[in-house]
């Protein structure tokens, strides 16, 4: 007895690593590769290919932040998660930062003890049905078939959505979002809601989709963006700002392909900045000072990596929409940087 | 220990040597540290929960749900609390135990004897569908299953129409529901009555026979009773009872009972997974059966189907209901795989959506884990107990 | 009957019997079509559960195998190349090596294949009768092995570092299903003779455990290692995801064991237990010498159906996340190249396990025959 205690706690303490140390970063840094907890897969967001590399608009924030510490967008690895798994991968520090399609909320970033550390794509919970049905409101919805991800914040507003206008529904819960896709290609259900980027993600992997609308109301606000663990703000201050790089660099027109020219012979104060010509921006992160010119040379500016994942001539085929730059009619701005 | 009725004999032994004593100082060991570790669980709980600022008690109980699900057996919505969903899930897993279990064990029985048959076509057959569906797993089958009742079952506009009151469909099987209006519950009594009336004829009729020699028909009498009492009553109360009929209005049937497909396709995957299994121990309680019993009944003139039903069945019986115990407990257990389809029962709905709304994995998770202990001990002690009616009973 | 004709008839004329050669058997008799009508149509009902037979494999099997192998395609590059209609194991085909190893890097695929096969290798050698160094051979499994097969899988003395999450596919089954049954094995026989110890504090503390994971299933232990464990453990400390699917899978097969085991323990004849006593034995000698290898060589049989049930289970880990070889494969047909594809998928999937846990049961059945001594009719 005593010694299958005693063999025990040591084989415990074997595998118990990385303990508790100076920071996130810090243990970043030491292990030589970022942990980045994704989703299972989902279409331009995050989705392994062929040759198991993982891509995708969620992607390429994991990829950021990897540029950002180590200069290399490689020394990432992705833990993919589901709905249920995410929040305690986080919370128990399997992962160091999450970065899929998750809704930035009151309850999660209290209650559940993160921190969110910006927006990566401003959503907004939307009602995909086909186009036989005639239906074109979501208001004519009463008495349909529900496909929703379980455990989301999906499932709540659909709730309050149908109960505020008076209207019956039936749910059609699944977990993962190609389980919902199958399902509802199969006609299990009448009405599939998500986000509406991830609609018209999920509408490209259908047999038809053309055969499939997309309902013009938007039910609810869907700020998505990556998240940390609360309490560390240095980590959280990398993460905020690997994004931020992302769309600064666009609102500059700093873009992958100009970026060596820019770094030369801008006389742009803000790009010089950016770029660690002038001033020591990233050493007050802890990060090298060309850090900037790092995520936007290998992984790009905003709208490049939009267009490359999700934009309008990808098969996902989004427009920007609000997530046009502040300055393009949108609602995306990023804080000045100085 | 075995050591110890040795050194009972040596008093003056040194008492370091005496297993008693080092029995009791092993023991009392054990519990500090079993009690330690515990404490050092809790104090580590204690502490994440609080840096991670989670939430704990059981309060969110009360709190409206505010999910829909798509199978109830009780009355819930979106405002229901929290504990309603409990209860629901709960009933979920077990009405589709219940009914697993009892189409698991027909269809087990059936082809058990289907694969000793001496016929080799079916034999083979069986034993196809034993081998197959022993050795695939349950996920994989679950999602068999679901995926081609998806596909299989048409449309909801082209639904299987049976008398305009039955509608089959990839929505799920529609049926009237009954409303029971005033007086229905004398049907009830009744019923009741007459299963205690074929109780008590059962036991008289066995006396008899012991007595006498003399057989009594009891099968159709108690069928009689238990059809005839019933419909009397309900003939007098003056049919005391209405059905609403499903009927496709906007997107979907409305009214009338309604199975899903996920519990058709999860019932399906149940049944025949867990019946693969019990055919293997029907086959082999029947041939561990000696088969100098089936001669010896065969000599004393008695006819086949009596033989089996006489002699091999409850010989055959000992052997199979403990294993038959545990594959009831697998399959109780195996329901919480409806977590991949989507059938709302405990697993998917408390340690799943309620899990992830409310942050508090521990009390989910440890409710969940009560409620399967409390079934499977419930019906462990039952079984049990059946067990031991049927045991051989020795001088 | 000829010869007592001949020896009522007389003494004088001592008739030597000629017995007429033996007619061959009637046709209906013997060969394909004797066995026909003794298995297949003895009498009415047989015949009518024949035809019904008959009938229910022409119902399935041609449109069954027209699918998988007459218009199928089997060679091919893309999706495009599947034109007949049937099956497109061009899919599989193609993304085989995925299936196999996960997101394992390319290069360094060699090492889990050598792991796996030098393992099997060692194990079929000490199963096989009559060959010499077995006893060695068996101790480099358990010692030896699981240490070199860690430092193979996940990299270690100039092997680049391969992380758990990278290990995937049929590999991680294999990893999960043979970690899970060897480390349940030790835990299991101290869980069984725990169970059976005459301390009273000891044995309540193993039933309880065994009692209650046996009570709960499975996905709820592995919630409970995803969740909770992280909670119990000192606060910063971090666990490896793969780890504690492992710590909840072999705490469960555990129990499963420690009940197994204690079969074979049951099985023992107590004149054993005395006989060994009486050589005055210690507790811990009269197990390791007597009753232990006689009790557990009679619960092979149960240990292998046991494996193969972790086997299948073990498909439960991707419902946590973990991308085992049905998790890969939900994976793959989520691809947009290759949409509408499930049904090869799956049925590969199952085909493959199909394979193993088939194999297995054979050869279970066979230790069963051979240990089984007693008499059969």
């Amino acid at each position: 007895m005593r010694y299958t205690s005693l063999c025990a706690a040591g084989f415990a303490a074997m595998f118990v690593a990385g303990t508790a140390s100076a920071g996130t970063l810090d243990d970043v840094k030491a292990r030589g590769e970022l942990i980045c907890g994704v989703t299972t897969g989902l279409a331009g967001f995050a989705a392994p290919d062929d040759k198991g590399e993982w891509a995708g608009f969620d992607v390429d924030v994991c990829r950021a932040v990897a540029t950002g510490v180590f200069g290399d967008p490689k020394k990432v690895k992705f833990v993919p998660t589901t709905g249920k798994s995410r929040f305690p991968a986080l919370q128990s520090g399997e992962v160091d930062m999450l970065a899929r399609n998750t809704t930035w909320t009151f309850d999660r970033d209290v209650k559940l003890g993160f921190e969110f550390t910006g927006i990566n794509f401003y959503d907004g919970q939307g009602f995909m049905v086909r186009k036989d049905l005639g239906v074109k409101s979501a208001y004519e919805l009463d008495g349909a078939s529900v496909c929703v991800t379980t455990g989301s914040t999906t499932e709540l507003n659909l709730g309050d959505f149908f109960r505020a206008n008076n209207m019956s529904y039936t749910p059609v819960v699944y977990e993962k979002a190609d389980e919902i896709r199958t399902a509802y290609d199969a006609n299990r259900c009448d009405v599939y809601t998500t986000d509406r980027s991830g609609l018209a993600a999920q509408r490209s992997e259908l047999s038809n989709p053309d055969d499939h609308v997309v309902l013009p109301e938007v039910i609810s606000k869907e700020p998505l963006g990556p998240l940390v663990q609360h309490g560390d703000h240095q980590w959280g201050d990398v993460v905020r700002w690997s994004l931020n790089v992302m769309i600064i660099a666009e609102e500059l027109g700093v873009t992958s392909q100009n970026v060596d020219d820019m770094r030369a012979s801008s006389k742009n104060p803000e790009i010089r900045r950016l770029l660690g010509v002038e001033g020591e921006y990233g050493p007050r992160l802890g990060l090298a000072n060309d850090w900037a010119y790092n995520i936007i040379k290998t992984v790009g500016n905003y709208a490049e990596s939009y267009e490359r994942n999700v934009g309008p001539n990808t098969p996902i085929g989004l427009e920007r929409g609000v997530n046009a730059l502040w300055t393009d009619g949108g609602i995306l701005y990023a804080p000045p940087f100085r | 220990m075995a050591v110890a009725d040795v050194s009972q004999s040596s008093a003056k032994v040194n008492w370091l040597y005496d297993a008693r004593v080092r029995a009791v100082f092993y023991q009392i060991l054990t519990i500090v540290l079993f009690v330690l570790f515990v404490v050092w669980l809790g104090s580590n709980t204690a502490q994440n929960l609080e840096d991670r600022g989670i939430a704990t008690g059981f309060g969110f109980l009360d709190q409206p749900a505010g999910f829909g699900v798509p199978f109830s057996l009780i009355d819930y919505s979106e405002t229901s609390p929290y504990w309603d969903a409990f209860v629901l899930s709960v009933l979920n897993t077990l009405f589709i135990s219940f009914i697993g279990i009892v189409l698991a064990t027909v269809i087990g029985f059936i082809f058990g004897v289907m694969r000793l048959s001496s016929n080799w076509i079916i034999s083979k057959f069986a034993a196809i569908y034993l081998e197959t569906a022993r050795n695939v797993p349950l996920l994989l089958q679950i999602l068999f299953w679901y995926f081609g009742v998806l596909t299989a079952l048409p449309q909801l506009r082209q639904s299987i129409n049976i008398g305009d009151s039955i509608f089959l469909n990839n929505r799920g099987l529609y049926m009237p529901s009954p409303i029971y209006g005033p007086g229905f519950e004398f049907v009830v009594i009744a019923f009741l009555v007459a299963v205690i009336g074929v109780i008590m004829i059962r036991r008289w009729a066995a006396k008899r026979q012991e007595a006498t020699g003399e057989q009594f028909p009891v099968f159709w009498t108690a069928l009689g009773l238990i059809l005839g009492l019933p419909l009397l009553a309900f003939a007098v109360t003056g049919f005391p009872l209405s059905w609403e009929y499903p009927a496709l209005k906007g997107f979907n049937f409305r009214g009338g009972a309604v199975l899903i497909p996920e519990f058709m396709a999860l019932l399906a995957a149940l049944t025949l997974y867990t019946a693969a299994f019990i055919g293997e121990i029907v086959r082999a309680g029947i041939m561990a059966v000696s088969h100098g019993q089936t001669e010896a009944a065969y000599a004393l003139g008695i006819r086949p189907g009596t033989t089996m039903r006489l002699v091999i069945i409850p010989q055959a019986l000992r052997v199979i209901v403990p294993p038959l115990t545990s594959q009831y407990l697998n399959l109780t257990k195996n329901s919480s795989l409806a977590a991949a389809i989507g059938y709302p029962e405990l697993v998917a709905v408390w340690s799943g959506t309620v899990l992830n709304q409310t942050g508090q994995a521990i009390e989910c998770i440890l409710m969940t884990m009560l409620v399967y202990l409390t079934i499977s001990l419930s019906i462990s002690v039952f079984m049990n107990w059946y067990n031991r009616r049927i045991a051989l009973v020795e001088r | 009957m000829a010869t007592m004709d001949t020896s009522q008839s007389g003494r004088e004329t001592p008739a030597v019997h000629v017995p007429a050669p033996d007619l061959p058997p009637p046709a209906t008799e013997v060969g394909i079509i004797g066995w026909a009508r003794a298995n297949l149509f003895s009498n009415w009902w047989n015949s009518l559960l024949t035809l019904v037979g008959i009938y229910l494999f022409y119902l399935i099997l041609p449109p069954i195998l027209d699918w998988a192998i007459f218009s199928a395609d089997f060679v091919g590059e893309s999706r495009d190349d599947c034109t007949s209609g049937g099956a497109c194991w061009v899919f599989i085909s193609i993304r085989f090596d995925q299936f196999i190893y996960g997101f394992y890097p390319e290069a360094e695929r060699w090492r889990p294949t050598l792991a796996v096969g030098l393992g099997l290798l060692c194990l079929v050698y000490c199963l096989t009768d009559g060959v010499p160094f077995r006893k060695y051979v068996a101790m480099f499994l358990c010692l030896p092995f699981p240490i070199i097969a860690f430092f193979l899988l996940s990299g270690g003395f100039g092997l680049p570092h391969v992380e758990t999450p990278k290990w995937g596919g049929f590999l991680l089954t294999i990893v999960i299903a043979s970690v899970g049954i060897a480390s349940s094995l030790p835990i299991g026989i101290a869980l069984a003779l725990g169970r059976r110890s005459q301390m009273p504090v000891i044995r309540m503390i193993c039933i309880g455990f065994i009692e209650f994971v046996r009570a709960v299933p499975l996905i709820t232990v592995l919630f409970m290692s995803l969740v909770i464990l992280p909670l119990f453990l000192p606060p910063g400390s971090n666990f490896d995801q793969l780890l504690r699917a492992l710590i909840g899978v072999s705490l469960f097969s555990a129990a499963y064991m420690a009940e197994v085991v204690r079969g074979g323990l049951q099985a023992m004849p107590k004149g054993q237990y005395e006989a060994a006593q009486a050589l005055g034995m210690n507790y811990w000698t009269m197990m390791r010498l007597i009753i232990l290898p006689q009790a557990l060589k009679i619960v092979i049989p149960a240990i292998v159906s046991s494996f193969i049930g972790l086997f299948k289970d073990t498909t439960l880990v991707l419902i946590i996340g973990l991308v085992d070889l049905l998790a890969m494969i939900q994976l793959a047909v989520t691809d947009s190249k290759w949409i509408g594809l499930a049904t090869e998928g799956y049925a590969f999937c199952a085909i493959l396990f199909f394979i193993f846990c088939f194999g297995m049961s054979q050869y279970s059945m066979y230790l069963e025959r051979k240990l089984h001594t007693g008499h059969k009719r």
